[in-house]
C-alpha cells in the first residue's frame, strides 16, 4: 500500500516553546485516525516527549540508541596527544607532564577522529546509550513513534533522527518537533515536506515565530502557521503573517475548555465535534500544501 | 549567588516570571540563557553596551578545483553528512558537525573549515541593573557553549558591580543548553503548570536538577486552571523533598503587560499573581542572608 500513496511528511514546529505544538499535532492525528486515514505521529521533541501522554497504543518495539565512545588503554598509550589535538569537542582531558588521559563521555559527539589519530592502537570503542526510540501501535494503520533521550545527555540529534527513521516507510507522518530554532528542530524541518508553526499572539511568540520563518525560508521549506490562543496579545503577528505572505492555517482562540481538556490528557476534537471538523480541515489543506 | 529558572516544558510562564522577578529585586544581573529564543531584551530593551561574536563551531567546505572524488571522506563521516549527489561528492551543511575528520583525513586537502559566525554575545544595563543574553543564529549549534559565555560574562559582572543575585532565564528542555545553564549555580526554580505534560516534563527537569545535585523549587503557575493536577503535583514534590514555593493564579492581564512591555509586577503590582510572585523573591532572599 504504501508504495502506491505520495508519501507525505509534516512537522509541527514552534520557535517559542508552549505554544501548542503538541495540542495541534495530537488532535490533527486523532482527525485522520477518526477519518481512517493511515497516519504515523513521531514525538521528536526527545528532551521532553509528551505525545504519548494523549494518544496511547501497545508498544511494537523498542531498541535503544547509542553512540560509539573511546576507550583508552593506558598501558598502550604514549601520551602523544594525537587524539587531544583532534578532538573538536573537549572531550579527552590530557595532561601529559601527569600521564594523564580521560575521556569526558558526556562532551563526545563519537565522530571517530581520535581513532584515525592515535598510532598506537591505544583506542577501542564502546557504545554509550543516548536514549531510546519505541513504536506503538494505536491501531491497525496508525502507530506512534517515541524518541526519548536519556535524562542528562546533552544532544538529542541522533534520538531524533532515529525515531524519524524509524517512520520512514509510513505513508503520512506527523513530526511533533522539538521547540528552538537549532539543531534538533533543523534536523526535523529538514526531513519534512510542509512545516505548520504554531505561535501565539505575543511579542515573544513573534519574536520567536520571525526566527524559525527566517530559518525555514533558507532551507526553502514550505510552511504555514497557526495562531494559538487568539484573542490574547495584540494583532502583530497577523500583520507579520500578511507582509511575509505566509498562510494563516488556522487560528485557536483561548478558552478555558481547551485548556482544561488539555491538561487531562485529553484530545479536544474527541470531546468537541467543532473541533474535529476544523481539524480535519486542517489535514485537507495542509496535504494539499505540501503538494504544491 | 546564581539562581536559575528553568520549566522542562517551554510555555509555562518561565520569563514571565522572570522578568517579575527581577522588577521586585530592583537591582540585578539579569542573564537570559535561553540563546535559541532570547526574549528578556525585548521587554526589558537594554542598551547594547558590548557586542562579541561568538563562533558557534564550524561546517566543512569541499574545493572542487581541487577534489579527486575519491569519496574517503564519505566512509569516515559518522553524521552522514557526506554523499555522492549526482556524481558529485558532496557535504550537507545541515548534518555537518564540524568535528573536521574529513579536513584531516583527505589526501588532496580539498577540505577546509568555516566558521559559524553569526551568533552573539551582548551585554549591557537596563532598568534594574545588567543584563547579559546570547543570541544563537538560526540553525547554529553549540547553543551550551554560549550559554556557558553568557554565564561566565554575567558572573564577571556581577563580580564588577557587587551584585548578590545573578537570575537566570533558562532554556526550555533538559538538554545541553539548560545542563550549561544550572552546572554549579546555587538553586533552581522549575515553572510548571498544572497539566499532565506539565507534570511530566516537571517529572524529567527534576531527574535532571537531582543528577547535577542542584536545590529545587517549584512554582506552580496558572494552577487555577486546574485544580486537580495541581494537588497532585504538589504532593509529588512532597514525596520529592521538593518545596513548591508559590502557586500563580491564570491571569490574561500577565499578557497584557508582555504586549505594554512591561513585567505583570510592575504593570498590575496589586493583583494576586503578583503578590504571589513576592514570596518567590523571599525564598530566593533567604538564601542571601
Amino acid at each position: 500500500m504504501t508504495d502506491k500513496i505520495q508519501k507525505i511528511k509534516i512537522a509541527v514546529a514552534s520557535g517559542k516553546g508552549g505554544t501548542g505544538k503538541t495540542f495541534v499535532a495530537t488532535n490533527l492525528f486523532y482527525a485522520m485516525q477518526h477519518a481512517n486515514l493511515p497516519a504515523t505521529i513521531v514525538d521528536s521533541d526527545a528532551e521532553e516527549p509528551n505525545v504519548h501522554l494523549f494518544i496511547s497504543g501497545s508498544l511494537e518495539k523498542s531498541f535503544e540508541i547509542t553512540q560509539k565512545v573511546p576507550v583508552i588503554d593506558e598501558g598502550m598509550c604514549t601520551h602523544c596527544g594525537r587524539c587531544h589535538d583532534y578532538c573538536t569537542y573537549n572531550a579527552i582531558f590530557h595532561v601529559p607532564s601527569m600521564h594523564v588521559i580521560k575521556v569526558m563521555e558526556d562532551l563526545c559527539h563519537g565522530c571517530g577522529a581520535c581513532f584515525v589519530a592515535c598510532n598506537d592502537n591505544a583506542i577501542s570503542e564502546k557504545q554509550s546509550l543516548l536514549g531510546t526510540v519505541s513504536r506503538y501501535a494505536v491501531d491497525a494503520t496508525h502507530a506512534l513513534v517515541e524518541g526519548r533521550t536519556k535524562v542528562g545527555v546533552y544532544s538529542s540529534v541522533k534520538v531524533i533522527k532515529s525515531s524519524i527513521a524509524e517512520a520512514d516507510a509510513d505513508p503520512f507522518v506527523l513530526f511533533d518537533s522539538p521547540p528552538g530554532t537549532s539543531c534538533p528542530f533543523i534536523q526535523t524541518a529538514n526531513l519534512a515536506d510542509f512545516v505548520v508553526l504554531v505561535t501565539e499572539p505575543t511579542p515573544f511568540g513573534l519574536s520567536d515565530l520571525k526566527q524559525s520563518v527566517e530559518i525555514l525560508r533558507e532551507m526553502n521549506k514550505p510552511l504555514g502557521v497557526i495562531v494559538n490562543r487568539a484573542g490574547i496579545g495584540n494583532r502583530d503577528v497577523y500583520d507579520y503573517l500578511g507582509k511575509m505572505n505566509l498562510p494563516l492555517l488556522m487560528e485557536i482562540p483561548f478558552s478555558r475548555e481547551i485548556a482544561l481538556a488539555y491538561s487531562k490528557g485529553k484530545l479536544i476534537s474527541a470531546i468537541d465535534q467543532l473541533w474535529l471538523e476544523k481539524f480535519q480541515d486542517l489535514y485537507k489543506t495542509l496535504i494539499q500544501q505540501s503538494w504544491k | 549567588m546564581e539562581v536559575a529558572v528553568i520549566s522542562g516544558k517551554g510555555g509555562t510562564g518561565k520569563s514571565s516570571v522572570v522578568a517579575s522577578l527581577a522588577s521586585i529585586s530592583k537591582n540585578i544581573l539579569l542573564a537570559d540563557c535561553d540563546v535559541d529564543a532570547a526574549n528578556q531584551y525585548l521587554l526589558f530593551q537594554p542598551n547594547h553596551s558590548e557586542e562579541e561574536v561568538f563562533v558557534s563551531g564550524q561546517k566543512a567546505e569541499i574545493n572542487y578545483d581541487v577534489c579527486t572524488q575519491c569519496g574517503k571522506c564519505i566512509d569516515y563521516c559518522e553524521f552522514g553528512a557526506i554523499s555522492e549527489v549526482n556524481g558529485r561528492v558532496e557535504i550537507s551543511e545541515i548534518s555537518c558537525d564540524g568535528c573536521r575528520l574529513c579536513e584531516r583525513i583527505c589526501p588532496v586537502n580539498a577540505i577546509s573549515m568555516l566558521d559559524n559566525d553569526k551568533s552573539r554575545l551582548y551585554s549591557g544595563t537596563f532598568r534594574y541593573g545588567h543584563m547579559v543574553y546570547g543570541r544563537l543564529a538560526p540553525g547554529e549549534e553549540n547553543s551550551g557553549r554560549l550559554v556557558s559565555l553568557v554565564r561566565e560574562k554575567a558572573k564577571e559582572i556581577a563580580k564588577e558591580n557587587n551584585y548578590e543575585v545573578i537570575l537566570y532565564d533558562g532554556p526550555p528542555g533538559i538538554g545541553c543548553p539548560v545542563i550549561s545553564t544550572i552546572t554549579g549555580i546555587d538553586k533552581v526554580i522549575i515553572v510548571t503548570e498544572p497539566t499532565l505534560s506539565g507534570k511530566h516534563d516537571l517529572e524529567r527537569a527534576l531527574e535532571t536538577v537531582f543528577h547535577f545535585r542542584i536545590y529545587a523549587m517549584v512554582v506552580i503557575n496558572k494552577y487555577d486552571l486546574n485544580a486537580e493536577m495541581t494537588e497532585e503535583i504538589k504532593q509529588y514534590c512532597a514525596t520529592m523533598n521538593v518545596p513548591v514555593v508559590a502557586l500563580l493564579p491564570y491571569e490574561p492581564v500577565v499578557t497584557e503587560a508582555m504586549v505594554n512591555g512591561k513585567s505583570y509586577v510592575e504593570y498590575v503590582p496589586e493583583s494576586i499573581v503578583s503578590k504571589n510572585t513576592l514570596n518567590i523573591w523571599k525564598n530566593i532572599q533567604n538564601e542571601i542572608k
